[in-house]
């Protein structure tokens, strides 16, 4: 994925500015910078999530696979492009196969043999297999917080994507709850490429392959993640790594 | 000596006395509140078992199973050597039923694309407009919508001015906004995270909105359309220039037909002592029918709401 001069705004303020960066396959990339820099609304734009918002706008282009986002039909991008969000959101008026199921169940032509698999895959996938394979009828608010989380996380692998997006995924979780979201990071590389918020500068450290850092909407710097915390280009950068502002 | 509580307090107040007074007021005021609003609930609750109280009183007598299968009798006052026939209203319960089935099939419908249409499509400025319009239209007197279809049928089809289907139109124009107004407030308790979630998994929205937040806000919408129906089946003034009455059974959607609540009205202000017996019955028939509607909805409505939080 790379992202091409990418601004939006919304209404009449700019939260992005001319941000261009790449993003490779199969890795993890983070995004760090203080609260209101743009990190969300940079990630909501990598999925065509931020023109939901009434009076949102975006300029640039984002291409997934040399395709522009912007110039494909919204629904295809967004299932090519997953989304965890901060607050865990299942549905709550289903269980948990359905909630797991749902990007297949709401296309139609998928049959429950299909949905089936899927659901286990994903449950595997997210590591929430096991603690649930008993009761996965019970409605899906009856899981702790974290377990809701890697239910989002599940539900958002069903459909297949090719890339992650993780809005600041642990920020509602305990510190045990964040480790198994971050152990399931790990492996989730293997096969998905993984964009994540947070404003957790240790969590980008343990994660991370690539660090982005965003500062007031603009793109101060972006390297490998060791290089970025250990040898950082730029001043603002090295202020807000060793904790002088953010 | 152990240490109480509100020690500092009567340090300051200087004494055991002053402590009791303040603590008493208090609990004679709060008993006072206590009374004050029972006795609101008691005046609140009064009007409805006085007219329960009443219509059983005056009409249970005529209360027969013959009184839900006949029709109106002619119309006599006892005299020594004639008796009265009891009759009916089978008719009313009959076309009660036609015309308020009828108008809830045209209402529901477009009330609640509507309200949909409201919270998810909504474009700012026409919305709160359209809101607005659906408000005063809930306080519109029933009698001008009664006028209204009445007007328009005998300029465009005076055939069927007074009809079964100007009766339900005439209802559908008073359920709409109701059905749309509890609905859209409904669909607007369902929170915008669900809705985000569903988009990002690349639900397209006509189906968010049908399939996710419509599911999710169905309790609220449910009871909204029972709150329609429930009016319309109480419905006198509207239906008195559309369905005008009838003394037989169901004709056909464009000839008129009888109504429990015309019934009573026709029936209840006229001289004839059986005419008056059989409103009083149909009194308590209708307020039967719209207390079993409120108990069903309930069940149903327990029903789905447990269906759901139990996945």
């Amino acid at each position: 994925m790379r992202v091409e001069n990418l601004s939006a705004c919304y209404a009449e303020k700019r939260a992005i500015e001319a941000i261009t960066l790449d993003v490779p396959d199969r890795s993890v990339t983070a995004i760090i910078g203080p609260s209101g820099c743009g990190k969300s609304t940079l990630i909501r734009c990598l999925n065509r999530m931020h023109e939901t918002t009434p009076k949102a706008r975006v300029e640039g282009r984002v291409l997934l696979d040399g395709e522009d986002i912007y110039q494909l039909d919204p629904v295809r991008v967004r299932r090519r492009v997953g989304m965890v969000f901060q607050r865990a959101n299942p549905f709550a008026t289903m269980s948990i196969y359905k909630n797991v199921g749902a990007a297949l169940r709401f296309d139609g032509g998928h049959g429950r043999a299909e949905i089936d698999r899927a659901v286990i895959r994903s449950l595997q996938q997210a590591a929430l297999w096991d603690e649930v394979k008993d009761r996965i009828d019970s409605p899906a608010l009856s899981l702790s917080g974290g377990q809701q989380q890697r239910l989002c996380i599940a539900r958002a692998l069903t459909a297949q994507p090719e890339v992650l997006l993780m809005d600041e995924p642990c920020s509602a979780l305990e510190p045990i709850a964040t480790a198994k979201i971050e152990d399931l990071i790990f492996d989730l590389k293997k096969e998905y490429t993984v964009v994540i918020v947070t404003h957790n500068m240790q969590q980008a450290a343990r994660v991370a392959d690539r660090t982005a850092f965003l500062y007031l909407g603009k793109l101060i710097e972006v390297n490998a993640t060791r290089e970025l915390f250990e040898r950082p280009k730029e001043t603002l950068t090295e202020s807000y790594i060793t904790g002088r502002f953010g | 000596m152990s240490v109480s509580p509100v020690a500092p307090f009567q340090r300051k107040v200087g004494g055991a006395a002053s402590k009791f007074d303040r603590l008493g007021r208090r609990k004679i005021w709060s008993l006072s509140m206590k009374i004050l609003s029972a006795g609101a609930v008691a005046v609140v609750l009064t009007p409805l078992f006085l007219v329960i109280y009443q219509a059983i009183l005056l009409g249970g007598s005529v209360i027969s199973f013959s009184f839900f299968t006949s029709l109106p009798p002619l119309a006599c006052s006892p005299q020594p050597g004639v008796s009265c026939a009891a009759g009916g209203v089978a008719n009313g319960i009959q076309g009660t039923l036609i015309v308020v089935g009828l108008a809830s099939l045209i209402a529901i419908p477009i009330a609640v694309v509507a309200a949909i249409y409201l919270v998810e499509y909504d474009v700012r400025r026409s919305g709160s407009i359209v809101s607005f319009a659906a408000d005063v239209l809930t306080g519109v007197p029933s009698i001008i919508v009664g006028m209204f279809i009445y007007a328009i049928l005998v300029i465009y089809y005076p055939q069927i001015v007074f009809s079964v289907v100007a009766g339900s139109f005439a209802l559908a124009v008073l359920m709409i906004p109701i059905i749309t107004r509890t609905s859209e407030e409904a669909l607007r308790t369902v929170p915008h995270s669900m809705r985000e979630a569903a988009l990002a998994l690349g639900i397209p929205k006509w189906r968010t909105s049908l399939q996710i937040t419509l599911v999710a806000a169905l309790p609220g919408v449910v009871t909204g359309c029972l709150f329609g129906v429930m009016r319309a089946a109480g419905e006198t003034a509207a239906l008195l220039l559309t369905l005008f009455g009838s003394q037989r059974f169901f004709q056909g959607l464009t000839e008129p037909a009888a109504a429990l609540p015309l019934q009573i009205y026709v029936y209840g202000t006229s001289p004839y002592l059986n005419w008056q017996q059989l409103a009083w019955g149909a009194t308590l028939v209708l307020i039967g029918l719209v207390l079993v509607l409120s108990v069903i909805s309930r069940l149903v409505l327990d029903r789905l709401a447990r269906r759901m939080r139990g996945g």
